[in-house]
């Protein structure tokens, strides 16, 4: 599936590793929660990049002390109606500050992306590649926001109505 | 009423454009059922048994006479010509297509209306005491704080895919008109000591097949903290709520299985980190929200009560049940009944809509209120045009003298409409209605909440209904659960099962029976309710099935 970042469409190096799967001897690798957590120490050793990839119900803040470890966090969507990621995302970011990529992991289509990229995200997944191609229309089709989100920490409503 | 700003009309505007082209990716099969669904059901569409349902959100109930006039247009010109008002401050119109729907979404749209978050599992639409800037015993007008929660909810990036849906409802912090003890989130305004308005907050209400009330979480919220505390609330609900079992998904259960302790020790760690935040309420944007809902221009009234004028009983019946005490003098709330006899309970006709609109223009400043009992309300009318406007409503069967009286039935479409009904429930209100007409009586018995759900679903409150009926099915016979003692006021209780459930036609002696057993044991002033409260279950129950015996 393609990979839009900012809203491109790019060759995605990265490869996720199963738990099983013997770390490469290069390139880029995201590995699960549970592999980090039981080999966490080889991982560091091997000085490499490193993808973290969480699922499901997943305490961030359990990791925010481990966030420097990683340059990608991939938080996984297994349905548009599971919206945990956004939360998710939004705490990442904001509260712990993880400043590498943020890849939100689908199928997703255009109809979310906004907010995907409202509350953190700067990678997208799309289910394919007539999704990712209608990322700046998709983005563009509601422009009105009226909650403060990492791209505006302000209230944007407010803003106008202080003008 | 809250006037849009060039955002907000440009907000519901690019909605309706967007919704057009995700209907036309629906038809041309680019978005399958799955991915549609979630994108339909937040602008408020359901597929039912026969065609589309469109939930239209009319935000904490307050209608404009050009907003109802629109409504009724639509209803004309995409349906049948009459809508359907719901216990959720909303109007559902039953039989449209979905090709209709965008443009029916920008029609509602160039009257600053929408129904972006009517359904779906998001932050619904805000409900508040419909009779807010009336009312005497208020402590702030809810609107105020529902159009805020309005504004902060409304496509709100991180909360819209939730585990369920979640509704939050403001009170004025007097009576209770707005059954904030079932909401996900209830908030009921109230004033420290210091003279300071803030929010005593209420969570994990709820009624469908597990009804809980809400428990409080703070006493006290100051004001300026009412967005940031909201959203504390919501993310840790968007991380821990049960998404493995639909059933169990609402917060109601999140606050049953960890407690109401741990949840709000979840709630204020997370607040603590975001209470100054960008979300703090600045003084001058509550200022601004506030000016929308200046009192309108009331007048000093020198005119003689009407009491004296006219001596129509009808008139002096009707008085004493849909007039009620305003805060200016000279003025009344007065709640239209869509309870006539022999129609669904909320249902309206584009006709009355129409009139509705004009009696609204004539004598209560161009503003109707939807209750959640499926009544609108005249929120500000002079005393002494009560009579006339008392007959102009007579003449298109709005002018029921039944508010808060036994025939004044909650009801939901049930196996009429829904696809998730296990009953009917329309028909059995209609012959509740058809048992109870006598005016007289209806009077003598006084206020009598009686709530019919046609599932577990409780779209109706039965859980909260002075008396609530419960349709259920087994092996394909319909029949229905009886409950007393419910309220979904300040002193809010689930109601008591009374015994096995009952057939549909016998539901009238039911309520008859009660009725009787309440007539019987009743001390002075006592309402139903409120004998239930003092005697318990058992004098009815006893009455109810020793009559089933006897027959
Ligand atoms: C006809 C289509 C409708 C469908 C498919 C529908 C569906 C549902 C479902 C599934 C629930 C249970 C939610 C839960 O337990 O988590 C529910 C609850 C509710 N619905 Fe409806 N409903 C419909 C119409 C209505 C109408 C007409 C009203 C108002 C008269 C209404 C008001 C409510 C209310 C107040 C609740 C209680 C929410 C709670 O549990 O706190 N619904 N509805
Ligand atoms: S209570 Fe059940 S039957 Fe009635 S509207 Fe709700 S889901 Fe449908």
């Amino acid at each position: 599936m393609p990979i839009l970042k900012h809203g491109e469409i790019i060759i995605d190096d990265w490869q996720n590793l199963a738990d099983d799967e013997v770390l490469p001897e290069e390139g880029l690798a995201i590995v699960s929660l549970a592999r980090w957590q039981t080999d966490r120490d080889q991982l560091i050793n091997a000085r490499r990049p490193l993808g973290l990839r969480l699922t499901g119900k997943v305490d961030v803040s359990e990791i925010a002390a481990d966030l420097d470890h990683f340059d990608l966090v991939a938080v996984s969507f297994p349905g548009i109606a599971d919206g945990r990621g956004y939360s998710q995302a939004r705490l990442l970011r904001q509260r712990f500050g993880f400043t590498g990529e943020l890849r939100a992991t689908g199928p997703l289509v255009r109809d979310v992306f906004a907010a995907l990229e409202r509350v953190g995200f700067d990678a997208i997944e799309a289910r394919d590649q007539a999704e990712a191609e209608a990322w700046s229309v998709a983005v563009g089709r509601i422009t009105v926001r009226l909650q403060s989100d990492i791209t505006a920490p302000e209230m944007s409503s407010f803003q106008t109505a202080a003008e | 009423m809250y006037t849009y700003q060039a955002q907000d009309q440009l907000l519901v505007d690019q909605r309706a454009a967007q919704f057009q082209e995700q209907v036309e990716r629906r038809f041309e099969g680019a978005l399958n059922e799955d991915e549609f669904r979630p994108l339909r059901l937040q602008n408020g569409l359901y597929q039912e048994m026969h065609a589309y349902m469109l939930r239209i959100n009319i935000p904490y109930g307050t209608l404009s006479s050009r907003q109802l006039r629109k409504l009724a247009d639509i209803s004309r010109t995409f349906d049948k010509g009459y809508g359907h008002f719901t216990t959720r401050q909303n109007l559902q119109l039953n039989w449209l297509s979905l090709k209709d729907t965008p443009a029916i979404l920008a029609e509602l749209a160039t009257v600053e209306m929408h129904a972006i978050q009517s359904s779906g599992s998001c932050i619904r639409n805000v409900t508040a005491d419909h009779f807010a800037g009336a009312a005497a015993d208020e402590i702030d007008d809810p609107r105020i704080w529902a159009e805020i929660v309005r504004q902060w909810s409304t496509l709100h990036p991180e909360f819209a895919f939730l585990p369920r849906k979640f509704k939050i409802a403001v009170s004025g912090g007097g009576k209770d008109r707005a059954a904030t003890a079932v909401h996900d989130i209830g908030l009921k305004l109230v004033r420290n000591d210091d003279g300071q308005i803030g929010f005593e907050v209420m969570v994990g209400g709820g009624l469908g097949r597990t009804p809980m009330l809400g428990k409080v979480i703070r006493e006290f919220l100051p004001s300026d903290h009412l967005l940031s505390y909201l959203e504390a609330i919501l993310r840790v609900y968007n991380q821990l709520g049960r998404r493995d079992n639909k059933y169990k998904a609402r917060i109601k259960i999140m606050v049953h299985e960890l407690g109401a302790e741990v949840v709000r020790d979840l709630v204020e760690d997370e607040w603590l980190a975001t209470r100054d935040s960008g979300l703090k309420l600045p003084q001058s944007e509550v200022s601004r929200i506030r000016d929308n809902f200046q009192p309108p221009a009331f007048e000093v009234v020198d005119a003689p009560d009407p009491d004296h004028q006219v001596q129509e009983p009808g008139f002096i019946d009707w008085q004493r049940t849909n007039v009620h005490a305003h805060k200016q003098p000279g003025y009344n709330i007065v709640t239209v009944s869509l309870k006539a006899f022999g129609i669904a309970p909320g249902d309206a006709s584009a006709e009355q809509m129409y009139v509705l609109a004009n009696l609204a223009d004539a004598y209560s400043f161009g503003e109707i209120r939807v209750s959640h009992e499926q009544n609108l309300i005249l929120p500000h009318v002079r005393r002494d045009h009560l009579p006339a406007l008392w007959q102009s409503l007579q003449r298109v069967g709005l002018g029921t003298a039944n508010a808060g009286l036994a025939t004044d039935i909650i009801s939901c479409p049930g196996m009429d409409f829904c696809t998730l009904a296990s009953a009917r429930s329309i028909p059995v209100s209609l012959a509740i209605t058809e048992r109870l007409d006598d005016l007289k009586r209806l009077h003598d018995i006084g206020e009598l909440k009686i709530k019919i759900s046609g599932c577990v679903n409780a779209c109706a409150h039965h859980h909260v209904g002075h008396i609530g009926i419960l349709g259920l099915e087994k092996k394909g016979e319909e029949f229905y659960q009886v409950t007393v003692g419910g309220r979904a006021d300040e002193e809010a209780a689930i109601g008591q099962v009374v015994g096995p459930g009952f057939a549909g036609h016998e539901i009238p002696d039911v309520i008859e029976n009660l009725i009787a057993v309440y007539l019987d044991v009743r001390k002075n002033g006592e309402l139903f309710v409120d004998t239930v409260k003092r005697l318990g279950t058992s004098p009815f129950k006893e009455s109810l099935y020793a009559h089933s015996e006897t027959r």
